[in-house]
């Protein structure tokens, strides 16, 4: 443990001297899923109110798809799968995407969380109250002021608590980066582990990281879920 | 179309494979969350305190994390116990090798026994008081009374929980290829080797759990009409 410690701890906490490792990855991989996971969600869960087929059949399709398939086939899928095709081998552009693990690993953790964010979101906005929508439209307000004004923060803020399960299982999905070489936490103590042959120490010390990193983000949902559903409390 | 390249019973054995891991490790967890709901509403103080830390540290931590751990740790927890007895007595002389699918089963098992836990507390708690004293006027011992009053009603209440972790743990079992089980994912990868299709070969992967989660959704809607019976539902 001592040993692992003095020798992996910097590699453990932010980089190994050469990139970004350790924590720092965990975390950036985290941050940058989510944001861009967010960003997907929200038109698609808008789109996936819509009441034509045509618009709401294919967010479901890729909803169904990304939910009903395990994050690792997912990454697999684009990790090993994309890269093998032809057309992508022949374009260089997209041949430079996808020989990175880290742009293939954000890829698919960001489709997988969009697809799981639109379900929460579209859940949100679909039971917004019928009386504010009917305020903003008796307000004369157009249908992009009503989504913007009232129906999006008032659907975001009670998304917070199914959305935050969302972040903290999605810090669960970071380890999967590991099989795709990615060196986050789980990569640093599976190298040390190898090292020393100590599986307890190793994997048990990534255990704990990842327990107060879990614990972290509980504690800031909280905060924020006593800010911006303040006016539910009791 | 569906030009397999010979791997077609290999695939048909590595999706048996998942399911059965996906069911053993569903029993396991189920029994687990039992016992861990009614430890956690026990009276007994420690009971309460070993669910709790017990759900606390599982839920906190990936569940890769937890698999490489119990699965290294336990063969080496094994070996030393093993090589304890050995010690102890001479004449007993014997080891136990874990392969990846029986640690598969107790890792996934005990991760989300954590998981089904929480969803018997509160399914636990849904049932009223009322029934269970019923039960015990009518002279019902303990078991009794759990096996013919609190558990058919705290399955409605469980049902779409219990449905949502069957679902995560028929994924997780993706999970379980990585230390080194052939299951449908481990089979999609090697065929996709051996024959430069990986892209063909892990959609086909995929497209089988695909198969597997839309069957158990429709078991589950089944399931949760058959313990709603008896219900009365406000028309809206």
């Amino acid at each position: 443990m001592i040993y692992i410690l003095q020798n992996y701890w910097q590699a453990l906490l932010y980089t190994d001297g050469y990139q970004i490792t350790g924590a720092a990855m965990t975390l950036w991989l985290l941050v940058v899923s989510c944001a861009i996971g967010f960003c997907i969600a929200l038109p698609l869960a808008i789109a996936r109110n819509s009441k034509n087929p045509l618009i709401w059949g294919p967010v479901w399709l890729y909803g169904f798809i990304f939910r009903g398939t395990p994050l690792y086939v997912q990454l697999l899928l684009i990790y090993t799968g994309v890269y093998g095709l032809h057309f992508v081998h022949n374009t260089p552009m997209l041949a430079g995407f996808f020989r990175s693990a880290i742009n293939c690993t954000l890829l698919s953790f960001a489709l997988n969380t969009g697809a799981y964010t639109t379900e929460i979101f579209y859940g949100a906005i679909r039971d917004t109250a019928f009386g504010e929508v009917e305020a903003g439209r008796a307000y004369g307000m157009s249908q992009l002021t009503l989504y913007r004004r009232i129906i999006i923060p008032s659907a975001l803020r009670r998304a917070l608590p199914m959305y935050s399960n969302e972040v903290i299982l999605m810090l669960h999905a970071t380890t999967l980066a590991f099989t795709a070489t990615v060196p986050d936490i789980l990569k640093v103590t599976n190298d040390a582990y190898v090292a020393t042959y100590a599986p307890f120490d190793a994997f048990g010390l990534a255990a704990v990281m990842y327990l107060c990193i879990s614990f972290g983000l509980i504690f800031m949902f909280r905060r924020a879920e006593r800010h911006f559903l303040a006016h539910l409390v009791v | 179309m569906f030009n397999l390249g010979g791997f077609g019973p290999q695939i048909l054995a590595g999706t048996v494979t998942t399911v059965e891991l996906s069911v053993l490790s569903l029993i396991v967890s189920f029994l687990l969350g039992l016992v861990g709901a009614s430890a956690k509403l026990s009276k007994n103080r420690a009971a309460r305190g070993i669910a709790t830390v017990y759900t606390t540290i599982i839920r906190g931590v990936p569940d890769l994390v937890l698999m490489l751990l119990i699965f290294y740790s336990l063969q080496i927890w094994i070996n030393e116990f093993t090589d304890w007895l050995n010690n102890l007595q001479n004449s007993i002389d014997f080891e136990v090798q874990l392969d990846p699918f029986t640690s598969g089963v107790i890792t996934l098992g005990f991760i989300y026994g954590a998981y089904f836990t929480e969803t018997f507390r509160g399914a636990f708690l849904a049932v009223p008081k009322g029934q269970m004293e019923a039960g015990r006027a009518f002279g019902m011992r303990p078991f009794l009374v759990f096996r013919r009053i609190l558990f058919p009603q705290m399955m409605r209440y469980a049902l779409p929980g219990l449905g949502n972790n069957w679902q995560v743990i028929l994924k997780a079992t993706a999970l379980v290829s990585i230390i080194g089980l052939t299951d449908v994912v481990k089979i999609a990868q090697s065929a996709g080797e051996a024959t430069f299709r990986t892209f063909y070969f892990i959609c086909i992967a995929g497209a089988v759990y695909l198969v597997l989660t839309t069957i158990s959704n429709g078991v589950l809607m089944f399931l949760e009409r058959k313990y709603m019976i008896g219900v009365r539902k406000a028309v809206l």
